[in-house]
């Protein structure tokens, strides 16, 4: 039977890492002169485990920028001004890990993973060579609220692995199938008798996290407020339209799609978007649903908070707080679901106010 | 495995028909004949065109689904996508990712009176519908057909719309916005020549296309008329990159127009609180 927990001694930690290394194309969380960004393992990669990475991994299963398919132009010989068009596909992605992204950021692959799972070769082919191994969150960071969002610092969707770290080493348990493969390692002790210490780790950090709204039920959002113009122009009102929200974002995933050419071959490659941006909407005509950005905003709240759970049943939103971390006006998402949510008090434009101070 | 929703088939234009100044009409085949043999759609879907190293841009297929030699596709030039086809020739290569989206309730619609209420290129997805009724023509009561273009020039599909004036099961009501009106064409906007039409919305279907704000204002003239609003139909236009309800750009709340639409009823419209 394979083994459900193991056990890695402190001083075993980057024998693990480097073992993985051999069998996956390796990410892991490394330090950028103050930043912490995912990057390719090597040996004198300087992993920072100690607070959440700058942005979400997220990039790994759905790149920031990727091709779909290139293209060839070639002359007809018996009339060289028509030419034929040859189409390419990518070839298939190689066995993948990524370790020590937190449960927020595995769980925005889970959020992901229904969206496109089905319909979305590119990122279903990825997905399933990637192995996930997550650390459990020893500690809140500014502005985090998985809590409030269904989720914890130990939630283990979208996780193969989740890790947590003790005092003399790490804790590994097994999500998934492809986890139990991770721990069928002679390299790994077995961990049952680190069971109890964990949990209490766990349980810990946890309680740690403020509560931003709802007392652990899902959030439910007044359709009054949602609908209110008012309420989102006074909210947004110091919005920069940056996008810096949707970049940074577990479980945002909004795209382009463009051609790029030389003279007889191309490309056609989808890169993240940005529903923060005037021109995401605009079209040729001049016509855009969505030229204020308070209507842009409410999209990306309503997207997360109303429209996903309409869809698919939990909120797209996992708490990273890196929305909040990272804006430059300092809006607050989970102080504007707060207000939006049909707990929140107080008059539509009273509500309005608090969102934005 | 899965298939990829994001590769084209390549097709080859087969013949152009300039409509207007500004629109031009293509007429093309998969260049795989299987794939063409088994191409299925229904009227009111869209498809995905491409000028490889340009980019896409969504067209409704313009032909019914009753004739199948050829996928029709009419073009207003009018962004880099569309200008590049412009520019195409026949023999030329696109691409086409087709069918996407949802279809026109015709199942529905049989027995009913049936009003047609276009505006310029907007009568592109209703020339499919209305060729797929003339071809099921049994199936359908009176046709009335208002369509209006800023001028003369301005009039897509000119063999069809004489052919529909002459037919005794079609009245057909062509406008222009102003300036040169001749009999038979009146002058006025669209909202307004449907007003003085008035149909009836006793056991009638309406349905419109045009610009954003020709759809307002007949949406509205629609109901003042007393249709009720499962009874009015109308086609949206989004900005739309991947078609199949991902790429995040044309959705009315947790609803997309490529994906669920781009056919919907005033009723849902309004259920949803969207505003044209």
């Amino acid at each position: 039977m394979k083994r459900e927990a193991g056990f890695i001694p402190k001083d075993g930690w980057n024998a693990f890492l480097a073992s993985l290394a051999k069998r996956f194309n390796l990410y892991v969380p490394c330090r950028e002169g103050e930043t912490i960004l995912f990057q390719p393992y090597h040996a004198e990669s300087v992993i920072c485990l100690d607070r959440p990475a700058a942005s979400a991994p997220k990039g790994v299963i759905f790149p920031q920028s990727e091709t779909l398919f290139s293209f060839e132009l070639k002359k007809k010989a018996e009339d060289p001004r028509k030419v034929d068009v040859e189409l390419k596909s990518e070839g298939a992605p190689q066995d993948t890990a990524i370790v020590a992204l937190r449960p927020c950021d595995a769980r925005g692959f889970s959020i992901l993973d229904p969206v496109y799972m089905d319909v979305d070769p590119y990122y279903r082919s990825r997905r399933e060579k990637t192995t996930i191994i997550t650390l459990a969150c020893p500690n809140p960071y500014p502005g985090c609220f998985c809590t409030s969002v269904e989720s914890s610092p130990a939630d283990k969707s979208g996780s193969d692995v989740l890790v947590t770290e003790l005092d003399n080493g790490y804790f590994l348990e097994a999500v998934t199938e492809k986890g139990r493969t991770i721990l069928d390692d002679n390299a790994i002790q077995d961990g049952a008798g680190y069971k109890e210490e964990a949990e209490g780790r766990q349980k810990a950090a946890h309680d740690r996290v403020k509560k931003a709204f709802s007392g652990g039920k899902k959030v439910k959002i007044s359709q009054e407020r949602l609908l209110s113009d008012e309420f989102w122009e006074e909210t947004t009102a110091k919005c920069l339209s940056c996008g810096a929200c949707t970049y940074l974002c577990p479980t945002c995933y909004c795209f382009n799609i463009t051609d790029e050419q030389t003279v007889n071959r191309g490309e056609r490659i989808r890169s993240w978007d940005s529903c923060m941006f005037p021109h995401f909407t605009l079209e040729t005509s001049g016509h855009n649903p969505r030229t204020k950005k308070a209507q842009r905003f409410k999209q990306r709240v309503g997207h997360k908070f109303v429209y996903y759970p309409e869809q698919y049943g939990d909120l797209g939103c996992s708490g990273c707080g890196r929305c909040i971390r990272f804006c430059p006006i300092s809006m607050e998402i989970s102080k504007v679901v707060a207000k939006l949510s049909e707990e929140g008090e107080g008059s539509t434009k009273d509500a309005a106010e608090g969102a934005r101070s | 495995m899965i298939e990829n929703p994001y590769i084209p088939d390549l097709a080859t234009i087969n013949e152009i028909i300039v409509e207007t100044p500004t629109i031009k009409t293509f007429r093309v085949t998969l260049n795989d004949p299987s794939r063409m043999e088994a191409f299925r759609f229904e009227p009111g879907q869209v498809g995905q065109l491409s000028v490889f190293g340009v980019g896409e841009a969504t067209f409704v297929i313009n032909s019914p689904p009753t004739r199948r030699d050829f996928l029709q596709f009419s073009v207003m030039k009018a962004g880099e996508v569309t200008t590049a086809i412009h520019e195409l020739a026949v023999g030329d290569q696109l691409g086409v990712r087709a069918p996407l989206g949802n279809y026109f309730p015709y199942e529905s619609m049989k027995g009913k009176k049936i009003v047609f209420i276009g505006g310029g290129i907007g009568l592109a997805p209703l020339r499919t519908l209305i060729l797929f009724m003339l071809d099921n023509r049994a199936d359908y009561g009176p046709i009335t057909i208002i369509y209006g273009a800023r001028t003369h020039n301005d009039y897509c599909y000119k063999e069809e719309l004489k052919e529909w004036g002459e037919r005794k099961d079609v009245e057909l009501i062509l406008t222009v916005d102003a300036g040169s009106p001749g009999a038979p064409i009146r002058e006025g906007f669209v909202p307004t020549v449907l007003n003085e039409v008035a149909p009836k919305p006793e056991e009638t279907i309406a349905i419109t296309c045009g610009p954003p704000i020709m759809i307002k204002f007949v949406l509205q003239n629609l109901v003042k008329l007393g249709f009720g609003e499962k009874e009015i139909i109308t086609t949206l236009e989004a900005r739309m990159k991947c078609g199949i309800g991902l790429c995040g750009r044309c959705n009315i709340g947790s609803h997309f127009i490529c994906k669920d639409g781009p056919v919907f009823s005033l009723a849902q419209l309004n259920s949803w609180n969207y505003e044209i």
